[in-house]
């Protein structure tokens, strides 16, 4: 994000205006959110099939979900919008520079969450990072739990399972990137960078110090309502395909063949789950609809989740991009640790649940 | 007038230019634009979000597309 000018003007609007409009949205979410089963249930006894047959169920599921799912996202994205305008990558490498480990690998996990992140814009980050002398495994906290740990993905999981689940997600999602990040730290990898990033590092200066933007509220507004325009414009497609498919599944998959294959029971199934998620590459917006069809099947939680980190977290394009600041050994350790923290996720999930 | 913009093949640094190409037609400014991927060269200008932009060597603007705005003031 750069200068305030990025946000154009419409000066003729006063600042009331915005707020009550704000408010007003809200209210109206609210009403339209509430009205959503009995919506979804006329549009289904539009099609000419029984109700409770097969189809009716996918029906069902799908005009209820795709609204729904819509409207958790359009507020979630736009209430991440807001509270990132008060972040920037520069403003994070100034909190992260000279950062200890430990507390650095906490700190950056939670930045992770809340900078303006995207996987185009890894490398630059990472250079960025670690020219300031921010520790290696400090930087690594930050580039997983910044892909992973996304509102889209919390607000879908919230709008599809719970809160419960959502929660979850979030508090293992942070650790796996702390603890991942902190064992990098301690392998001492900073010799497996590539030549040229290696040389940055070791000539790393502290950066300036970075004053925090100054945005008027009616400004973060605007940056959210774009968030909003240009996330779910990108995801909407993603979001109605993996709905679809997840009908398909809650419409007509038998429980008890994902109870067999995804089932807690099924020792080898996490780490299938996470094999299988690596080479998967789709944001949370096409995988979650999916997931959640899934667990309605009686596929165990631990297993699913560990799908999804394994799908987010680990992806082969974001790996070619890092190969370009990261020599292949440090990317196959990034891989084995990461992998292995899923692993425990999901095998810790099928424990507890 | 020399533009770079900087930024490795995604979706936004295409828009970038391809705004700047258009902003430069319409005013008829003289422009020489070079897109940078080379990730050292992008490094050397401390940006940490791409697609960012370079004005007579100094960095305009990253993180995002550029409004023709934004685009119009730098070519004045």
């Amino acid at each position: 994000m750069s200068a305030p000018a990025s946000v154009p003007e419409h000066p003729s609007r006063p600042d009331w205006v915005w707020h009550l409009g704000l408010v007003a949205g809200l209210v109206l979410w609210a009403l339209l959110y509430r009205q959503l089963v009995p919506l979804s249930e006329t549009v289904t006894t539009l099609f000419p099939v029984d109700r409770h047959s097969h189809t009716g169920e996918a029906i069902a599921f799908f005009f209820y979900d795709v609204p729904k799912v819509l409207m958790l996202l359009v507020l979630v994205v736009f209430a991440m919008g807001v509270a990132r305008s008060f972040f920037s990558p520069e403003r994070t490498r100034a909190l992260l520079a000279g950062r200890r480990e430990g507390v650095g690998n906490a700190l950056a996990a939670l930045l992770g969450v809340v900078t303006p992140f995207c996987s185009c814009s890894a490398v630059p980050l990472f250079i960025g990072l670690v020219s300031a002398g921010v520790p290696l495994g400090v930087t690594f906290s930050f580039l997983i739990s910044a892909p992973m740990v996304n509102e889209v993905a919390l607000g879908l999981l919230f709008g599809l399972v719970g809160w419960k689940v959502a929660l979850t997600y979030f508090a293992f999602g942070l650790a796996v990137a702390i603890v991942a990040g902190w064992v990098i730290g301690r392998l001492r990898l900073e010799g497996w960078l590539q030549d040229w990033v290696r040389d940055i590092h070791s000539g790393a200066t502290a950066p300036e110090p970075v004053a925090a933007e100054r945005l008027t509220l009616v400004e973060r507004y605007r940056l959210g309502i774009e968030a909003v325009r240009e996330i779910l414009g990108r995801v909407w497609k993603w979001i109605i395909l993996g709905i679809a498919l997840g009908a398909l599944i809650h419409g007509y998959v038998p429980e008890a063949l994902m109870a067999r294959v995804m089932g807690a029971d099924a020792w080898w199934s996490v780490p299938a789950a996470v094999a299988i998620g690596i080479p998967i590459y789709t944001n949370a917006a096409g995988v979650i609809p999916i997931v959640v069809a899934l667990l309605g099947k009686g596929a165990a939680l631990g297993t699913v989740l560990a799908f999804m980190m394994s799908v987010i977290a680990l992806s082969l394009p974001e790996m070619i991009i890092l190969r370009q600041v990261l020599t292949a050994r440090l990317i196959a350790v990034f891989i084995g640790v990461v992998g292995c923290g899923i692993l425990a996720v999901g095998y810790l999930f099928n424990m507890l649940f | 007038m020399e533009i770079k913009v900087l930024g490795s093949g995604c979706a936004k640094c295409r828009a970038t230019v391809e705004t700047i190409e258009t902003v430069a037609r319409e005013t008829g400014r003289d422009i020489a634009l070079e897109k940078v991927e080379d990730m050292r060269r992008i490094a050397g200008y401390g940006v940490m979000s791409t697609p960012a932009v370079v004005v007579d060597g100094k960095v305009a603007h990253k993180g995002s597309v550029p409004t023709r705005e934004q685009v119009r003031a730098w070519l004045a």
